[in-house]
């Protein structure tokens, strides 16, 4: 599930705090209000954790499970902080149809973590991504802003060693 | 009232504008057939079961939703309609784990009567076999998600509560009813009122079930087993054995019980009797003392959970009286035991109430009247007595009438029409009109606090006191009231709530009320009318004249508030947290 619960503590820090009460008193009673508030609560914490949603609810005088509802529909919303090292697999249908899979869960189980979340020590997450428009390169994935193109699953390990 | 003409196969009707054609058709007598139609309560036309064929309309439409129109022509039974319907069940079928046999919602579920009435005699389409996804975190409750049709309807009911624990998580096929991130429900702020599972279509939801554990105490020769049932129950039982929906079946269910075997049948109403003694005196030591004021009834489970983690501040102006339940458990292991020379721990006390909050309930904390024994020891519902009757074989119908055993199964009516809303109110205006007035001067019945309505008030000019009453049912309704006294706007002496709207009667562990039903009939004030029918037969009106409540304290508790009657009748309260990080 691309919205497994974090496993990194949350480190949200009073400023933080203080600029999402000012969105969320400026949404308050906007009516949809909801969607732009965690948006912007995205673009603050860099994710929506458990803590967060519970101020944008208590915030807004909505159900959590409002929050949290949406925040697993759209996959805009993201529930786990992003890692040091972004690692993306492409599932664009041309890398779908060279074996992204393999690609995926060959690094998955390196690192120990699902899709849509992050290592413990918060050095990498992995996701799979829509197409990056490199289908000429099918399988592809990314770390950062590099692009790996030609991917076999024996590959893995080298492009990993890159970013310790 | 404004009303628009329109035909509906053909038959012309008269509806009021702005009501929707699924409405207008029950009118002409013509049933559409819906799954996640709740009126005033879950009206988002998902489920698609109720298309019609409109005239001039792009294609069929959900009848639910969809407003009249003066000249509107529509046909409910169409070929095209009834191929929609017959495609969507089979869509709705393709991913539900059909194991109907061996479900417990079997012979009540919505989704199998539509499949039955459609004709649908095999399965087309077949995803991956589903595999049961059992969440049973709560005390009360157990949800299973293969067989949800993601109807929605538990989420509004939730909603509707004003506790919004449950709701639609992911996406696409990925979809299901949860919590939020992934914790059971035991880990959030329910109120285990069990208003999902009563108006869950099918058997996704269900209340635990604590069956298993009364037969085994009624095997056990070494256990003394009684029984006792709540107000609320008599009048919704029968319903589970195809009776008139406010039928009082209390002589039958008494006579079923009894040869189920149980050592004694017994009444919750005569411990409801007790709870209105208590708090009745608290009500007036509080007037009198300046202590905390408005007092707030104490009955509703669902209701004191509410509290502890919604309106926290509010829990000095909350009745320290245990429920009519806890009573009933408090005096059956001290007073009882020690009447009939039994100890507490050879007894088994099982209630049977119209709620699922009571199986959480009953293992509170300071729930032991008896230091060391829990009260009850298992709380069932109305609808698992009614599987237990049937598993008994006996013909319920066709019991005579029987009377419960007298040592504890005399009760006013008053405690009669604790199950309706405003029948504690009423019970306790009775008893405290009576002190503070006299008997002769006291009135009897207190119409203004009677009714469906989700708040009452009323004000009644007793001698040296003017008391300001009102009566709220449905916990969301109870916030905004408390809302309103918090910041001033409202004043009140004595408030009651009831956690499920319209009272115990409509309570989370009554029998299911198929949507069909539901949706045209007034139920609650059906169910409702069989309990102020009894009160108003009856001589014995008023808590206070009830003669075991007058031996029991003579022979007993000793004073009403007193000390020994606050150690077995009384219980304490605690904020909890709303979110369990």
């Amino acid at each position: 599930m691309p919205n497994t619960k974090t496993v990194v503590p949350y480190s949200g820090t009073p400023e933080q705090e203080a600029q999402l009460k000012a969105v969320i008193a400026e949404y308050k009673d906007v009516p949809g209000g909801t969607m732009p508030v965690m948006q912007q609560a995205q673009e603050i914490f860099g994710y929506l954790p458990e803590e967060v949603q519970i101020m944008i609810a208590e915030g807004m005088g909505i159900p959590l499970e409002e929050v949290y509802g949406i925040s697993t529909f759209y996959s805009l919303y993201n529930l786990n902080p992003k890692g040091q090292y972004k690692i993306t697999v492409c599932l664009g249908t041309a890398c779908y149809v060279k074996g992204y899979q393999a690609i995926l869960d060959k690094i998955v189980a390196r690192l120990g973590c699902p899709v849509g979340s992050i290592s413990k020590d918060g050095k990498y997450s992995v996701d799979a991504t829509r197409c990056v428009g490199a289908c000429g390169l099918a399988p592809v994935m990314m770390v950062n802003d590099d692009v790996y193109g030609r991917m076999t699953p024996d590959q893995v390990d080298d492009v990993l060693a890159k970013y310790k | 009232m404004d009303t628009v003409k329109l035909t509906i196969n053909g038959i012309e009707v008269e509806a009021p504008a702005g009501s929707t054609i699924i409405q207008a058709a029950n009118l002409a007598g013509i049933k559409i057939p819906s799954l996640c139609y709740l009126k005033d309560l879950n009206e988002i036309g998902a489920c698609r079961i109720c298309m019609v064929e409109v005239k001039g309309a792009k294609g069929l439409v959900a009848s639910c939703v969809y407003p009249v129109n003066e000249g509107m022509e529509v046909w409910t039974n169409t070929q095209k309609v009834r191929d929609a319907r017959k495609m969507t069940l089979e869509l709705l079928l393709s991913n539900h784990r059909m194991e109907c046999l061996t479900c417990r919602r079997s012979g009540t579920c919505e989704l199998q009567d539509l499949a039955h009435d459609f004709g649908i005699d095999k399965v087309r389409f077949q995803t991956e076999k589903m595999e049961p996804q059992i969440e049973d975190s709560a005390l009360h409750l157990v949800r299973d998600n293969s067989k949800c049709v993601l109807c929605r309807r538990c989420v509004a009911a939730c909603a509707a509560q004003g506790v919004g624990v449950i709701g639609c998580n992911e996406r696409g096929f990925q979809t299901e009813i949860g919590s939020p991130f992934g914790r059971g429900l035991v880990e959030t702020a329910c109120i285990s009122c069990g208003q999902c599972i009563v108006n869950c279509p099918t058997g996704a939801l269900t209340e635990r079930d604590d069956t298993g554990k009364v037969w085994e105490a009624l095997a056990d020769e070494t256990k003394h087993v009684v029984i006792a049932t709540a107000p609320s129950v008599r009048a919704g039982l029968g319903e589970c054995f195809g009776m008139p929906i406010g039928t009082n079946v209390e002589g039958k269910m008494v006579a079923a019980m009894r040869r189920m075997g149980f050592d004694g049948v017994f009444d919750v109403d005569t411990a409801a009797d007790f709870t209105i003694i208590e708090e009745g005196t608290e009500l007036l030591e509080r007037i009198k003392n300046g202590g905390v004021l408005p007092l707030i009834t104490s009955c509703s489970p669902g209701w004191i959970r509410y509290a502890e983690q919604y309106y926290p501040d509010f829990l000095p102006n909350i009745s320290s009286c245990k429920s009519p339940q806890g009573m009933f458990g408090g005096l059956m292991k001290t007073y009882y035991a020690e009447k009939m020379g039994i100890d507490p721990k050879d007894m088994v006390v099982v209630s049977v109430m119209p709620c699922t909050a009571k199986k959480y309930e009953i293992k509170r904390p300071d729930m032991q009247g008896a230091p060391g024994y829990q009260d009850i020891d298992i709380s069932i519902t109305t609808r698992e007595l009614g599987e237990m009757i049937k598993r008994s074989g006996l013909n319920f119908t066709a019991l005579p009438d029987e009377a419960f055993d007298p040592i504890f199964g005399i009760a006013s009516g008053a405690a009669d029409i604790f199950g309706a809303s405003g029948g504690v109110m009423e019970a306790a205006l009775r008893t405290v009109s009576a002190i503070l007035a006299g008997e002769e001067n006291a009135p009897l019945e207190f119409h203004e606090v009677r009714g469906l309505e989700s708040v009452k008030e009323a004000t009644y000019e007793l001698p040296g006191k003017t008391v300001r009453v009102a009566v709220v049912s449905g916990t969301k309704n109870a916030g905004a009231l408390l809302d309103a006294v918090r910041a001033g706007e409202k004043e009140y002496d004595f408030i009651e709530v009831m956690c499920c709207p319209g009272g115990c009667i409509n309570g989370g562990g009554q029998p299911y009320v198929p949507a069909e039903i539901k949706n045209f009939v007034d139920y609650r004030s059906l169910r409702a009318k069989a309990l102020y029918d009894e009160d108003a037969g009856k001589e014995l009106r008023k808590s206070h004249h009830n003669p075991i409540v007058q031996e029991v304290y003579a022979e007993y508790l000793g004073e009403w508030g007193g000390e020994k009657a606050h150690h077995i009748l009384h219980t304490t309260y605690q904020a909890q947290p709303k979110y369990r990080l």
